[in-house]
């Protein structure tokens, strides 16, 4: 084990020392140096609906260094490469931010920082993922744990035995790197997993201990869930085979996390493969919940201009192209209303646990 | 029983109580009007008029001004004078080197409202009513109780004359106190002191400002001013001969109201209509006028005083629908493009100096030139000093500090600075409409353009249209304003040039440097991912080899280089730290004579002044601290 691990380290050492080939090569040929660095952008994915995910094109974009547009980005896209071999050479994680200081410093004879912002190193740690075909995890970057499970599933974390039915309503903080090397899963006995949009609606399930009357596994990433959240659900998708339900709120945004959870997402299109569970289903908020729960109008909210762009938005893309879905968001539209999972608490604090959750799972009313 | 008294005023016992109203005494209880709202404006106001009438007199009688301002805090009952800032009392002396005045007419100009020579013609002067020195009076006599004091002689051959005059307000006659003569150092000039409450405070619209705008717009006078705090200011003159003479005009038929048309039908010399058109009237032929007489229907040869009544108000429309000719513009001495520039160039620090004089316009029948001006940047050693300033580097979500700083308007009438009022001004409306945007400068809604700049107006007419008696803002006639912005909108093109100009070098260079800097970090890296086995110096040769060929080399040292020069841009100063181009002017150094300016071993140096030095010129300006 350990040894496949250091080897696969190697692989990806060996990718990053590629970009400094690059620039060396170049210069050798009297060349500009340049990084084809695949497009990451709605114009360069395919949406795969036989496989049910959305794939990365192969539109790529040079970056060159003697171009004065993009010179700085070049020049900072070698040094992150550095950073992360750094990390590789030493076999440590870190976050984004320390990768950022990592290589922030004054440029040699000037005044002018490497790094203004970390909003300048993030994307590039992207770019340096497509390009070099080397996921984040295995680049040795983790993002924060921003996610958490409860619910009869036992994991093994560096050795220790997690049981995920036995850490109370705080349940076991998700790590950003899930994947098999890092963390395993040793036993999972649930029926499905409930994926919850909103740290709030986990909590009143986690206390009202949902999970043990439906025998399921209760994950929340608080909002877009991170990518270790995904990855989770996916391997428990995956390797015990049971359902993943997706529980959003009832707007063009709730709409898109359970699109990422179930197509992948157009900006990290590449990781789909890994991530994305075709077969999730949504659960709720339903635009035709609030007539069927007796939502009251006056818990709704309306729509802003800024909704209702998004909305006609995912109304093109090709995977809400079912008629069901186009159904659902046009209802929306036509409501001209939007509902939080909050607003269930309207008829009672445990509505969500006791009369929607029951209800939605008896009459197997979701959407694929 | 006192109401019902009251109502039973009959007209008899009214007409009783109804008299002249002396102006004297209108304007002492009106003294806003005039300018003297408060102590700080009345000190202002005080030193204005003196040094208009001074410059107004030097010039008329062909004599390059010299002037000394001379502002001294006065000790109240006894005790030993507070400083400048506490002072409540000053008096004011005005020194000329002009005609001086004769005898007899100095207690009327000085104490006597509503007397001079300038309201009865047409041609361009800064005072224009009468008012205001002998109102300067009028309020020195009744905040301090003091008359006024004149020195004046008219040659070295005679002797001087001196006068303490100050006004009886109900006759509007000068009272006489003192009038003897006396032996003074000065061969020839004009001396007024005035003693007045008031108070001295620097900053915006302060008399340290206007003399330092004064000097602007004037180059061609030497001005020393001397501080409430002791100091010496001297504004040397760098123009050496005098704007030309303005010409008197007779009124342009258009410019004139009906009333005044049959005031000067009945006062007219001329036995005929046709007569009194062409001679009382510029830009008006006989031929033009016969033309006006036929279209009013009025015989040409009628004596003009019969001419009232209907036949007046026919005359005065067929003047209106008749063509003629703008009035002629040799009644307007405008300050020209190279005074300009060098006034500017003079008291304004700056990177870019620009300056455009419009042609004549009209405005009722008024002529009238505007010129405008910009001072833009801090100048190339501040500009230098604050580029070497941040030797830290900046930390997250600091921004280099470009201050928001917004421009100063400098606006002016006939040569004299305004410096109230700035809002109301034809000026200050106009600047707010040029679209600064357009020519790289920042500007927000409805607000000044941002940036170091400074922008100068200048309104030369026969008769400035003000908005009140105090001469503080130009009145919004819509050919005004349109004329400013014309004006603005040509000094910001020219800026617009400049900057861009700048603004490529800059890139340029920037090109060039952030590959030389970016190559540094590059290898490093390489070398530090390839485990430090690398020919470090070889790569980075290489790289500088590319990044020579991609930015042109050779050929960017030449659009870097210093043949930009100011084409395209006329009348324009630019400075850098190199040397200026353009025509600045030499500013002079510290001679004491003006009559051998040259050949003067190098003077010592005492102490800077505020004018901007040129490097690279060899010039070294030292204050001068004796007066003459």
């Amino acid at each position: 084990m350990a040894q496949a691990k250091a080897k696969k380290l190697g692989v990806v050492e060996k990718k990053l020392v590629g970009v400094a080939d690059v620039v060396i090569t170049a210069a050798e040929r009297s060349k500009d140096p340049a990084l084809a660095i695949p497009v990451r952008s709605l114009a360069n994915i395919n949406f795969n609906a036989k496989r049910g995910i959305i794939e990365m094109g192969k539109r790529k974009q040079a970056r060159t260094f003697f171009n004065v547009g993009m010179a700085k980005k070049f020049m900072q896209t070698v040094l992150v490469a550095d950073a992360l071999a750094e990390l590789q050479r030493a076999d440590l994680t870190t976050s984004l931010r320390e990768i950022y200081y990592r290589t922030k410093h004054t440029m040699k004879g000037s005044h002018e920082n490497t790094f203004d912002g970390q909003n300048e190193s993030d994307p590039l740690i992207e770019d340096l993922e497509v390009t070099l075909a080397a996921l984040r995890e295995e680049l040795h970057v983790r993002a924060e744990n921003a996610g958490s499970i409860v619910g009869p599933v036992v994991l093994a974390d560096d050795g220790d035995r997690v049981d995920c039915a036995r850490l109370g309503k705080g349940g076991y903080s998700v790590p950003s790197i899930v994947e098999p090397e890092f963390i395993q899963i040793r036993r999972c006995t649930a029926d499905f997993v409930l994926l919850v949009e909103k740290g709030t609606q986990w909590n009143r399930l986690s206390e009202d201990k949902f999970w043990r009357r439906y025998n399921c596994v209760l994950l929340t990433g608080n909002g877009q869930p991170p990518r270790g959240v995904r990855r989770l659900a996916r391997r428990l998708h995956e390797e015990y085979e049971i359902p993943v339900y997706v529980l959003v709120d009832n707007d063009p945004w709730g709409y898109y996390i359970y699109s990422v959870v179930k197509q992948g997402s157009i900006n990290l299109a590449f990781e789909s493969e890994r991530m994305a569970i075709p077969k999730a289903k949504f659960i709720g908020l339903s635009s035709s919940d609030a007539d069927t729960y007796g939502l009251p109008r006056n818990v709704g909210i309306k729509l802003n201009d800024k909704d209702i762009g998004r909305a006609k938005e995912l109304l093109r893309y090709r995977w809400f192209e079912k008629k069901p879905w186009q159904e659902e968001i046009k209802r929306m539209l036509a409501s001209g209303l939007k509902y939080e999972l909050d607003a269930l608490a309207n008829k009672d604090f445990r509505y969500l646990t006791k009369t929607y959750l029951p209800r939605k799972l008896r009459e197997e009313d979701w959407l694929d | 029983m006192a109401t019902e008294l009251a109502k039973t005023v009959t007209a008899v016992e009214m007409g009783a109580r109804q008299r002249e109203i002396s102006v004297s005494e209108f304007f002492t209880k009106n003294r806003h009007l005039l300018g003297f709202d408060n102590p700080r404006k009345a000190l202002l106001t005080c030193v204005k008029e003196a040094v208009d009438n001074a410059l107004d007199a030097s010039e008329e009688a062909g004599i390059l001004p010299d002037v000394v301002v001379k502002v001294d805090v006065v000790p109240t009952n006894g005790s030993p004078p507070p400083p400048a800032s506490q002072a409540t009392r000053f008096r004011v002396t005005v020194t000329d080197n002009g005609p001086g005045i004769v005898r007899q007419q100095i207690p009327p100009i000085f104490a006597k409202l509503l007397y001079g020579s300038k309201f009865h013609r047409l041609r361009m002067s800064r005072g224009q009513q009468g008012i205001g020195i002998s109102a300067a009076g009028m309020y020195a006599q009744l905040t301090t109780g003091k008359p006024v004091q004149i020195i004046s002689r008219t040659s070295a051959r005679s002797a001087a004359n001196f006068f303490e005059v100050s006004i009886d307000t109900k006759k509007n006659e000068p009272r006489i106190f003192e009038s003897k003569k006396i032996d003074w150092e000065h061969p020839r000039g004009t001396q007024v002191t005035l003693e007045i409450e008031g108070r001295y405070q620097k900053g915006r619209a302060s008399v340290d400002e206007y003399l330092e705008q004064a000097a602007i717009a004037n180059p061609h006078v030497k001005l020393v001013y001397l501080t409430p705090e002791s100091e010496t200011r001297e504004y040397p003159r760098t123009i050496q001969e005098l704007p030309p003479q303005p010409k008197e005009i007779k009124p342009h038929p258009y410019g004139i109201e009906f009333g005044m048309l049959l005031r000067m039908l009945h006062d007219s010399k001329s036995h005929s209509l046709a007569g009194f058109l062409a001679g009382d009237f510029s830009r008006v032929s006989p031929a033009l006028a016969a033309e006006i007489s036929k279209s009013a229907k009025l015989s040409p040869n009628a004596r003009p005083r019969n001419v009232h009544g209907e036949d007046a108000e026919a005359l005065y429309k067929a003047i209106q629908a008749t063509r003629i000719m703008a009035p002629p513009s040799n009644c307007l001495s405008p300050i020209g493009e190279k005074s300009i520039l060098h006034g500017l160039y003079k008291q304004i620090k700056g990177d870019f100096y620009t300056a455009v004089t419009r042609p004549p316009a009209v405005y009722r029948g008024n002529p009238f030139v505007i010129e405008a001006g910009l001072a833009f940047g801090k100048g190339p050693e501040q500009a230098a000093a604050t580029a070497d300033a941040p030797a830290v580097p900046l930390a997250e979500g600091e921004q280099h500090g470009d201050d928001s700083e917004l421009a100063r308007v400098i606006r002016y009438a006939n040569r004299v600075p305004l410096l109230y009022q700035q809002s109301a001004c034809a000026t200050f409306k106009a600047v707010l409409e040029t679209a600064w945007k357009n020519y790289g400068i920042a500007q927000s809604r409805g607000a000044l353009p941002a940036g170091p700049l400074v922008i100068f107006v200048h309104m030369a007419s026969v008769w400035v249209p003000f908005t009140s008696e105090s001469k503080e803002a130009i009145a919004d006639y819509d050919e005004i304003r349109k004329e400013i912005k014309l004006a603005l909108q040509e000094c910001g093109r020219r800026l617009g040039v400049f900057l861009r100009r700048r603004e490529r070098a800059k890139t340029e260079f920037r090109r060039r440097n952030i590959f030389e800097l970016y190559i540094e970090e590059v290898v490093e890296a390489c070398a530090r991912l390839k485990g430090g086995k690398l020919p470090k110096e070889k790569l980075k040769g290489q790289l500088h080899k590319i990044a020579m060929k991609r930015t042109g080399g050779v050929r960017t040292d030449e659009i870097l280089g210093r043949n930009g020069g100011p084409e395209g841009l006329p009348h324009s100063i630019i400075v850098t730290l190199e040397g200026t181009e353009g025509a600045a002017p030499e500013l002079p150094s510290a001679v004491t004579s003006d009559v051998a300016p040259q050949e003067e071993p190098p003077v010592e140096i005492d102490e800077p002044t505020a004018a901007p030095k040129t490097k690279g010129k060899g010039k070294t300006k030292a204050a001068k601290r004796k007066k003459r």
